[in-house]
């Protein structure tokens, strides 16, 4: 089988993975996103089937484009990772499929922007909607941090800056959920716990095991196949009232502190997944 | 395999089973600094975190 995995910075995930493939004697290819030259012309790439683990997702969505419209199979899809990439297209896929999700409203403007923070009632979240890792993502208590925080994203910031995502703040119990699906399945997930209200693990998240309850495994899997499918990490939310909400979904999912945790092999089931797409399957 | 910090020069082991394009951390310094070779053994300041970057 033709194996590429499309790369730039080798994180301990990548490192697993290319383990995994080792360890199972399958040859594979690294595509460095730095060294490539793309002819947008070229309309075959020689490949069953390329893993996506780039850093960057302008990147990372441009190259399975080329990929995918070469009729070249990824994991994930052009499709899943230019929903999960953009939180607003992530939020329209949820709400489209009847999937639980934070109140949130759009606005392009500090004025409209400051408008919809009232009608939500504080603390609001504002995203940026594109970034990872908790990067600018902000907790608003009251008007006046909210005048503050647009007015600097009016003056500081770039064209994404002035489109306001605005979620409810959901009163968490100290953590969050993440959970992993591989295909239709839902194989692990763990709480994620911090004093912070940022509860990510790049952020000092604790992770510990969570067990999967069918509630849980079945709204995750309604989660990722309403950004397309593949594989991926749902971040869910506990409300006060005992509901779950999906807030987000990653499709270049980390995993480094929850294999362990779990005592799932999550680069092994990856793996798995990659071969039986790279099969036809 | 031992290479040099480009921030201190500091001289640093790097494990068996390092991997070109890996990340680490100078240990003296606390510079982030990627693996571009290694044969020989180099490394480079790690370019800074941008926005898109993530999972």
């Amino acid at each position: 089988m033709r194996i590429g995995v499309l790369c730039s910075r080798i994180r301990a995930e990548e490192k697993l993975l290319f383990s995994e493939l080792e360890r199972r004697g399958l040859t594979f290819e690294k595509i460095d996103d730095r060294e490539q030259i793309f002819d947008l012309h070229q309309r075959e790439y020689p490949f069953d089937v390329v893993l996506e683990r780039a850093i960057q997702h302008s990147r990372a969505l441009y190259m399975l484009k080329i990929l995918n419209d070469a009729g070249v199979p990824t994991v994930n899809s052009y499709r899943v990772a230019l929903t999960c990439g953009d939180k607003f297209l992530t939020t329209q896929a949820l709400v489209h499929a009847e999937v639980p999700t934070p109140a949130c409203l759009l606005a392009f403007t500090p004025e409209s922007a400051l408008e919809a923070m009232e009608q939500l009632g504080y603390p609001v979240v504002l995203k940026p909607v594109i970034g990872s890792w908790g990067r600018m993502v902000s907790k608003i208590n009251d008007r006046d941090a909210a005048e503050a925080i647009l007015e600097h994203r009016d003056v500081l910031g770039n064209y994404q800056h002035s489109i306001f995502y605005i979620q409810e703040y959901v009163d968490k119990p100290g953590r969050d959920i993440r959970s992993f699906v591989v295909g239709d399945e839902c194989i692990a997930a763990i709480y994620r716990t911090s004093d912070h209200w940022i509860t990510n693990t790049a952020r000092g998240g604790i992770a510990s095991n969570c067990p999967v309850s069918p509630e849980l495994a079945e709204l995750s899997i309604r989660a990722a196949q309403a950004v397309g499918g593949g594989v991926v990490a749902i971040d869910l939310l506990e409300t006060r009232d005992g509901r779950m909400l999906v807030n987000e979904v990653n499709y270049t999912m980390e995993f480094r502190n929850s294999i362990e945790t779990t005592g799932v092999d999550i680069p092994a089931r990856m793996i798995d997944y990659l071969v039986a797409v790279g099969q036809g399957r | 395999m031992i290479a040099t910090c480009p921030e201190c020069a500091a001289e640093i082991t790097l494990p068996d089973d390092t991997m070109e394009s890996e990340i680490i951390v100078c240990p003296e310094c606390g510079a982030e600094l990627e693996v571009i070779s290694l044969e020989p053994p180099t490394l480079a300041l790690a370019p800074e975190v941008e926005e898109d970057w993530g999972e």
